[in-house]
């Protein structure tokens, strides 16, 4: 699907609430860019409000959410239903990324998010989940 | 049309902004259909103001159209930005970054923002990037901001699509020599320096204006007052009829801080005027669509080659022919090319007139 027509997966990376830690975004970024995907990258402390914006204009295919300040069970959920109100949520596949706790898990898939990478997941199981997932538009 | 693209054009002209992002990714894709899409965007456009932002990576283009933007938001105007970063060639994938720097407008759904990247065959990407234009034009955007880096044809072909080009050059970015070679000179509208607070900021703007001059057939450009943080303002102020020539202006900024972008306002205004005033506006659109028809139908013709190509067994075989020494690449060229001849003798290009939909 990713060759027809020059098809490229859009991605948006996003970091949101306060935690300043982007080395692993900065990461994912480059190794979506190096996989051929087209990153878009939010920066630091952005609202959910704002991931939302970006994500409706941008029309992304895929949105990865960085968090790691554990505050996860709150943004989450701002951003789901902000896609929601644009019509968005469904055809978005939603990533979470960072440091949760498995009894939080179930919870943000129950929100819609399509899968929870945690540390220690491997490069190219992420960008192999993305290929595989990505939304059929 | 297919019936999900009347529902998005629809859902476009009723303001919705999933529905610009979407037409604009099949823009960008090129899905079937996506032609029957802009076709009918046409008659909904032609409100927008569009201004093309180039200049070198790192003069500051993101943080001047974040500055712009607000600005343009707070004369309550809604706006468009579309900004264009490279894409690799060797995976095609991109990492956009522009929108890190549109901070002033974030969470204001009026500031529309859009990222593509320049992965299009040549002279793709104008044609996208003219199409993406025509979506937000329709969507009811009323200032539109192409923003893209300043190097190559390929991205003077994309400013051009706006009806004012303003070039961001950063102090000290060498002697006049050097942006003569770059064919700024012939593009921009409008100067803007960039960055102003930084040495050698004073000698740039000199240096345009000396250049600028130069262009201008030797005509005596009044220097103005180019003084710490003042504009220098070549052109006449806009009478009541509007001026009737246009001498671009160069134009201080500090972006970060916001210093100067009122000033590059005001101008690109005056230059909307002359543009109004003396009938270029018009003779500019005319020159966008004869290039717009020209692209359109080169990349039609090829596609149309290609498929044929790809038909009689690719192009392999025949550049192994050109490697052993059977043949050579003009030979093929002609000989592929002489039954498009023919059937180009037959071509009525007359049935083409006006045929309006």
């Amino acid at each position: 699907m990713s060759e027809q027509q020059g098809r490229s997966i859009r991605c948006l990376v996003a970091k949101v609430g306060l935690d300043g830690h982007d080395r692993g975004a900065h990461v994912i970024a480059r190794a979506f860019r190096d996989a051929g995907f087209e990153v878009i990258y939010s920066g630091l402390h952005k609202a959910p409000e704002d991931i939302v914006q970006a994500a409706v204009q941008e029309d992304v295919d895929v949105l990865g959410i960085s968090i790691l300040s554990g505050a996860h069970n709150t943004l989450v959920p701002k951003i789901m239903s902000g896609l929601e109100e644009y019509g968005a949520k469904k055809d978005t596949l939603v990533l979470v990324g960072g440091v949760i706790p498995e009894e939080d898990k179930p919870g943000l898939k129950e929100e819609g998010v399509a899968a929870v990478f945690g540390p220690g997941t491997s490069m190219e199981e992420t960008i192999e989940f993305v290929r595989s997932n990505a939304p059929d538009r | 049309m297919s019936e999900g693209h009347e529902q998005l054009l629809e859902d476009l002209l009723e303001g919705k902004h999933r529905a610009l992002a979407r037409v604009i990714s099949k823009i960008e894709n090129r899905v079937p259909g996506y032609r029957e899409l802009v076709s009918s965007l046409y008659e909904h456009t032609g409100d927008a103001n569009v201004i093309g932002i180039t200049g070198s990576p790192g003069a500051g283009k993101s943080t001047l159209v974040d500055k712009l933007a607000e600005s343009y938001r707070e004369q309550g105007q809604t706006v468009g930005v579309i900004a264009i970063d490279p894409s690799s060639p060797f995976t095609g994938g991109a990492v956009l970054g522009d929108r890190i720097r549109m901070a002033s407008t974030i969470g204001d759904m009026d500031v529309f923002v859009r990222s593509m990247s320049a992965r299009g065959t040549l002279g793709g990407l104008s044609t996208a990037t003219a199409d993406a234009v025509k979506a937000m034009d329709a969507f009811g955007k009323d200032t539109i901001i192409i923003e893209t880096v300043g190097a190559g044809q390929n991205e003077i072909d994309i400013v051009r699509t706006a009806d004012t080009v303003a070039v961001l050059v950063p102090p000290g970015s060498g002697d006049s020599v050097q942006t003569l070679k770059a064919g700024i000179l012939e593009i921009a509208d409008v100067f803007i320096v960039n960055k102003a607070d930084r040495p050698g900021a004073n000698r740039t703007v000199q240096e345009l204006l000396e250049m600028i001059e130069l262009g201008e057939g030797g005509q005596p450009a009044s220097t103005g007052h180019h003084g710490a943080g003042a504009t220098a303002e070549p052109s006449e102020p806009a009478s009541t009829d509007g001026p009737k020539t246009w001498t671009p202006p160069v134009v201080e900024t500090v972006a970060t801080e916001g210093t100067g972008v009122g000033d590059a306002i005001d101008e690109f205004d005056a230059h909307r005027t002359y543009l109004e005033a003396s009938g270029k506006l018009a003779d500019r659109q005319q020159m966008r669509y004869a290039e717009e028809i020209r692209t359109l139908l080169r990349e039609d013709v090829h596609t149309l080659l290609e498929r044929e190509l790809a038909a009689a067994g690719g192009v392999d075989a025949l550049a192994e022919a050109v490697r052993t020494g059977a043949t050579d690449p003009y030979t093929i060229a002609d000989t592929a090319l002489d039954s498009v001849e023919t059937c180009l003798e037959e071509l009525e290009l007359d049935g083409v007139e006006v045929a309006s939909k």
